[in-house]
């Protein structure tokens, strides 16, 4: 299922040289057609590879024009149907579309934290350098699971 | 200057550890090393760290797209031992507990990190909102599965390891595709080299330790959709047995390279299928509505004692599919409707709206193509059954695979110390551990995650905490050889030349024909590709001959892939793009050969329903209870495989009935 881009709503990311599909797309297969003359659209995004896309929708949801959406990949799947979601910072949004006209529609959380506010380290404690090479220790505190030792046949 | 096409710029860099990949296992390193490095300095060592991803750590690696669960996650309930049980399990009895036992005393702490940085992690009723560290129950799919809302599962942890390593430390859009062991310490890695895949740079690497965690290995099988279809694989696409290829010709041991997953999911799709069977409690049926699994028991009696386990192995359950495949009785069903009549006759109808939701989660956040396929088709799960259907064999060693390296275990769980079995190359450590967790055989090159071998099950969190194991060791590492100064074993124009060579073969000979993907002088990328799918999925055990092979196929196999292997050289580039998938593939080869190579060694069926051998075609306990190890040499280009002894830390006798 091959993500597509429109045409219509594609801006190139501004003219920027490098488009959020293209920074996000973890197979390397968005690409900004510069001067059109791979698609003969200039300054739009295009899928150059849509054999190899695994349909991860990475790049549909970072999309800023929302111009990116999957076509299901035409050797397998019957035309008609679509599924798209809008991604907020906390939540999703899917839209599903049937074949058969049929829409189903659910929301689902992301996060409970707000984007960009994660502190790795605070609270937590500073690594023992005693501890270093010893077996079964993070630095970090929280739990270390110390298991039953009789469990152990050879010690 | 700026680089050309023809002519990259040479971008060279001191470190001391280089992270190589950005998935689970990085993250997991990334976060972990911070403490480390700050310990280190206070004695008065600085460390310089870099970490260099193919892709943008946000979405890149298998958890790219998101999780619906966390599968494991071992809770106040469980004990360590208990989990390295069930790893040996579901792998038919070869894997290293010492491994899987230490993934289980530390994975639950990376699980709640990442509920404190925000990942959404389902609760009992009544427990809303109670973080797992302070005892909130969570909503278990099975024994060692946890529910989440995972679509931002991966951009998460991201944020977190980025955060904590700082982006002047990360390097995204760099593809390492080789390591490169140091002039006078053979044994000894001493940098890596890889180029960008948006500018005509090369990137050498130097350093005294690097965590090689670059996934596992999609597509040197054929897969069952060969059209657009070719890119919906169940595992990443992206995976390219990187890992395995590097770590192999830079000398380090591989082991249980035969293992192999093929996921039996829903069909097209790969949609998962385990909130199915663990938490709507539907069966898995052939095309006459009968349950395989009950009708198909007796044949778990063909392999003691795993078919006797509680739970039989992955690998069995799909046995008893196939049985059902190869004698006529397919399609093979999940029966859906029936699964969710059953519940709903005890639920409200906001309850069965809640559920109906929970279903379609279960594919939005992990495996949207297969929400595609059902809407496509027109599958509403209640009203109608949907296909199910074993994949294309995968090579991994975080899910229900152990293919990997041999890495260094804790020392504290009475692992051997000695090697009991004859054959084991001389300059390989004897027992299960020499000095710095995770470790491989060659000095300073570490793994994690899909890269460790004989263990599995890790899955997202276990790798995670993994990563954290190996950057606290290759901190250690450093520490104690500070004095060391790695120096290549070859000269940097050579490797600059070697890794651009597919650029050379299509500058050079594009214009002798007048279309560029027909030439005489050079293959495409994708057509060396289809070259080794079609030699795997015919001669290795491919969904072509319903996953069996033999001796006499695979002799056929290994000449084939001989030649590929020399035509790999002849791969050419038009575009960065291509030089990317030009080095996947060769790693794919590489990681294929190995395979071929392993599988032809041992000599029985040790996984029916991943592969048979026709020719053994049964489980050896006598001979074969053991692993089967590798080591490859990058000079002469040929592969010695050899055993090692197994052994239990845990009492496996529990398992069984």
């Amino acid at each position: 299922m091959p993500t597509f881009v429109r045409t219509d709503k594609c801006d190139g990311c501004k003219g920027q040289d490098k488009t959020a599909c293209m920074y996000i797309c973890p197979h390397d297969l968005m690409k900004l057609d510069q001067d059109g003359s791979d698609t003969g659209h200039a300054m739009k995004a295009f899928n150059q590879e849509p054999e190899q896309c695994w349909e991860c929708y990475s790049c549909v949801k970072i999309c800023p024009q929302q111009a990116i959406e999957c076509r299901h990949y035409a050797d397998v799947v019957p035309m008609g149907a679509s599924v798209q979601p809008l991604r907020g910072t906390d939540s999703i949004m899917w839209t599903i579309k049937f074949r058969n006209g049929l829409m189903k529609r659910f929301k689902f959380p992301i996060r409970t934290t707000p984007e960009g506010s994660i502190d790795p380290y605070g609270g937590k404690p500073a690594a023992d350098i005693a501890k270093i090479g010893q077996a079964g220790v993070f630095t970090l505190g929280g739990v270390q699971k110390a298991g039953d030792p009789s469990e152990l046949i050879r010690k | 200057m700026a680089g050309t096409f023809g002519n990259p710029e040479v971008v060279q860099e001191e470190v001391d550890i280089l992270i190589i990949g950005g998935g689970m296992g990085a993250c997991g390193a990334a976060y972990e090393i911070g403490p480390w490095l700050d310990a280190a300095k206070a004695q008065g060592l600085d460390l310089k760290v870099k970490l260099v991803d193919k892709a943008a750590m946000d979405r890149s690696g298998a958890v790219a797209q998101g999780l619906s669960a966390i599968n494991t996650y071992i809770g106040s309930e469980q004990d360590p031992a208990d989990y390295a049980r069930m790893v040996s399990n579901d792998l038919m009895g070869i894997t290293r507990d010492d491994l899987a036992y230490d993934l289980g005393r530390h994975v639950d702490d990376s699980v709640h990190l990442f509920e404190e940085w925000g990942l959404p992690i389902w609760k009992q009723p009544g427990d809303e909102g109670k973080p797992l560290v302070e005892g909130g129950k969570p909503v278990r799919s099975g024994k060692w599965q946890i529910m989440i809302n995972g679509e931002s599962y991966k951009w998460i942890v991201a944020e977190a390891a980025k955060k904590a390593l700082g982006t002047d430390r990360i390097q995204e859009r760099v593809f390492i595709v080789k390591l490169v062991n140091d002039k006078n310490r053979p044994n000894t890695i001493a940098g890596a080299v890889g180029f960008s895949v948006r500018e005509n740079k090369v990137f050498v690497y130097k350093f005294k330790a690097c965590l090689l965690v670059a996934g596992g290995c999609v597509n040197i099988f054929r897969p069952r959709s060969v059209g657009e279809g070719t890119g919906r694989a169940w595992y990443p696409v992206w995976n390219a047995g990187s890992t395995y290829a590097m770590a192999a010709e830079a000398g380090a041991e591989l082991t249980m390279m035969e293992n192999r997953f093929v996921p039996a999911r829903f069909k097209d799709g790969y949609g998962p299928v385990g909130a199915w069977f663990l938490l709507f409690k539907a069966k898995a049926t052939n095309a006459f509505g009968e349950v395989y699994m009950e009708t198909n028991k007796h044949l778990l009696d063909d392999f003691p004692p795993y078919g006797q386990a509680k739970v039989p192995a992955s690998c069995l359950r799909n046995h008893l599919m196939m049985r059902e495949m190869r004698e006529g009785r397919g399609p093979i069903y999940m029966d859906t409707v029936t699964a969710l009549g059953k519940l709903a006759e005890t639920m409200t109808p906001k309850e069965i709206k809640h559920l109906e939701a929970e279903a379609w989660e279960d594919f939005l956040d992990m495996c949207i193509g297969q929400a595609g396929v059902w809407a496509g088709e027109n599958i509403e799960p209640e009203k109608k059954n949907s296909e199910l259907m074993p994949t294309e064999p995968y090579l991994l060693g975080s899910h229900s695979g152990c293919c990997g390296i041999w890495v260094s275990g804790p020392t504290d769980l009475g692992a051997p110390t000695d090697e009991a079995l004859p054959g084991v190359p001389e300059h390989l450590p004897k027992g299960w551990n020499w000095g710095y967790r995770s470790m491989t055989t060659v000095n300073g090159l570490f793994t994690a995650a899909d890269g460790v071998g004989a263990s599995g099950h890790k899955f997202s969190s276990g790798s995670h905490a993994e990563g954290r194991l190996s950057a606290k060791a290759m901190v250690q590492y450093c520490m104690d050889n500070k004095d060391f100064t790695p120096e290549l074993e070859d000269s940097v124009d050579d490797l600059v030349a070697e890794i651009y060579k597919p650029v050379r073969n299509y500058l050079e000979h594009k214009d002798y024909t007048t279309a560029i993907d027909v030439n005489p002088n050079y293959i495409t990328p994708k057509m060396l590709q289809f070259r080794l799918q079609k030699i795997m999925d015919e001669y290795v055990a491919g969904v072509a001959t319903m996953y069996q092979t033999n001796a006499k196929m695979m002799e056929v196999a290994e000449m084939k892939l001989e030649m590929l292997k020399e035509d790999a050289g002849k791969m050419r580039a038009k575009d960065l793009h291509e030089l990317l998938r030009a080095w996947e593939n060769y790693h794919r080869i590489l990681t294929a050969e190995a395979h071929m190579k392993h599988i032809q060694f041992r000599e029985e069926s040790r996984y029916p329903g991943f592969y048979y051998r026709m020719d053994y075609n049964f489980v050896d306990e006598t001979n074969w209870k053991c692993f089967g190890n590798s080591i490859y040499d990058r000079k002469t280009k040929t592969w010695t495989n050899f055993k090692r002894a197994h052994v239990d830390l845990v009492d496996k006798s529990k398992l069984f009935k």
